[in-house]
């Protein structure tokens, strides 16, 4: 208790976190040089893929709009046989790269993991993926995206519960 | 879309804006200097307009331990390091609808730097007709700019000037979201709130979002009729008036502040850049909640 977070401190939230989200992360903080770490979160961005139409379309219901994300980011949580989830994202601003990296980020390192681990990810997880110069407002829209995919994370753990499923 | 030239809408000072046709003929020409800003730090490294260099806000104007901007040898460096001469035509452009160039062009202001230009329609515009956009970036010979101490008298406010102003009834315009002026809190619960201790407006402030000055489809200014039913008849401001423009931090209301100041040609308006992160959190000041 009231000790400062340090290395081993991280290294225990990455055991927590699901493992292709934690190599992710990982490869960001090994990257500590300002312009590398912007090069692999392009190729991140380059990665989004949009919500497939079969779980939705334009216009996009606004429940399932992030809060307080300029970005005009969307998320859906689509259930698999296992009881984990798959999670799909929309960014609808075209300049929206940040958005659309941590939408990537999500969507390969979170779906399919355990829902356990998926509602116990941290907001710190920007921070950690983007380093410590983003704006409060850029911060703010990016932790919505990921307050927003544990919230759906914790409501498909109690539907599992309720219905006796293990959930992943 | 087809959007109508600069000079046709009414502006009282149409000389600050240039549009993309102007930037794709003249961005590159001896004297120009063409400068990107945003709020999203992964947009100019992706690709930007030939020649163009990046200001970022957090990281070139403002002071990295104070809650303030730039002192004069900061920005002096700045500019020198970008390559420009006092003399230099600064042309501004960005992402969200020129939102952040134009708190840079509010910031270059502060210095007195004469010649500054908004690109009407921003990135979105640029974007949109399909103009080259590019990787590399540019290096400028390094020059000896030499700045004006910075000037925190004409065009902002601190807060208790803010003050003063509420005291004897004196315009302000609330630029955030309706839901941020009415001090509602976020919907859902866990959301990240604004930053502040207390919700709601500053008294006697209009709420005009910022936003509403541009066209959305195309990222361009409205022409000044449509600005004038907005900020004077909706919110009942005119040109004489003493106004003072604020939001969360200060940016957004930089875009109102060079509206109501260039296009509209308002003569005394200043923006309070401590905004609602200042005002929220002091302890006796005086806040309307509907």
């Amino acid at each position: 208790m009231g000790q400062p977070r340090g290395r081993s401190d991280r290294e225990t939230v990455s055991a927590r976190l699901p493992e292709r989200l934690a190599r992710t992360i990982e490869l960001m903080e090994m990257s500590p040089d300002r312009a590398d770490r912007i090069e692999l979160l392009i190729d991140l961005a380059n990665r989004y893929r949009e919500v497939p139409v079969r779980i939705a379309e334009r216009p996009f219901e606004e429940s399932h709009r992030v809060p307080g994300c300029e970005s005009a980011a969307f998320v859906w949580s689509e259930p698999r046989d296992d009881g984990t989830l798959d999670f799909h994202f929309a960014v609808e601003n075209p300049q929206g790269i940040s958005a659309r990296a941590l939408a990537a980020a999500l969507a390969d390192g979170l779906s399919g993991a355990p829902l356990d681990q998926v509602a116990a990810i941290s907001d710190d997880l920007v921070e950690r993926l983007f380093g410590p110069e983003l704006s409060l407002g850029k911060t703010l829209g990016l932790t919505g995206i990921v307050a927003m995919v544990r919230r759906e994370a914790v409501a498909a753990r109690a539907r599992t519960r309720e219905s006796g499923s293990t959930g992943g | 879309m087809s959007i109508s030239p600069i000079e046709d809408r009414g502006y009282a000072h149409p000389e600050y804006l240039v549009s993309t046709e102007w930037v794709a003929a003249h961005g590159s020409d001896p004297g120009v200097r063409v400068i990107e800003s945003n709020e999203d730090p992964l947009v100019y490294p992706s690709g930007h307009v030939p020649g163009a260099v990046e200001v970022d806000w957090v990281r070139d104007l403002n002071d990295p331990l104070r809650r303030d901007y730039l002192h004069r040898d900061g920005f002096q460096a700045l500019m020198r390091r970008i390559g420009v001469d006092r003399d230099t035509m600064l042309v501004l452009y960005g992402d969200r609808n020129n939102w952040w160039a134009c708190y840079a062009f509010w910031v270059f202001r502060l210095f007195g730097h004469e010649s500054v230009r908004i690109m009407d329609g921003g990135r979105l515009r640029w974007e949109q007709e399909k103009r080259p956009l590019v990787r590399d970036v540019p290096e400028y010979a390094p020059t000896r700019y030499e700045a004006p101490p910075r000037d925190d008298t004409k065009i902002r406010a601190f807060r208790d000037e803010v003050l003063r102003h509420v005291e004897k009834r004196g315009k302000l315009v609330d630029v955030r979201s309706p839901e941020e002026y009415r001090g509602e809190r976020m919907h859902m619960p866990d959301y990240p709130n604004e930053g502040a201790l207390r919700g709601g407006h500053i008294p006697g402030a209009a709420s005009v979002p910022w936003a509403r000055a541009i066209d959305a489809t195309t990222g361009t200014f409205l022409p000044a009729a449509d600005l004038r039913e907005i900020y004077e008849r909706g919110a009942g401001l005119s040109p004489a008036d003493d106004v003072v423009a604020y939001c969360r931090i200060g940016e957004r209301s930089s875009h109102t502040w060079f509206v109501l100041t260039y296009l509209l040609g308002y003569r005394h308006v200043r923006n309070y850049d401590g905004s609602w992160t200042e005002w929220g959190n002091l302890v006796g000041v005086p806040i309307e909640k509907p």
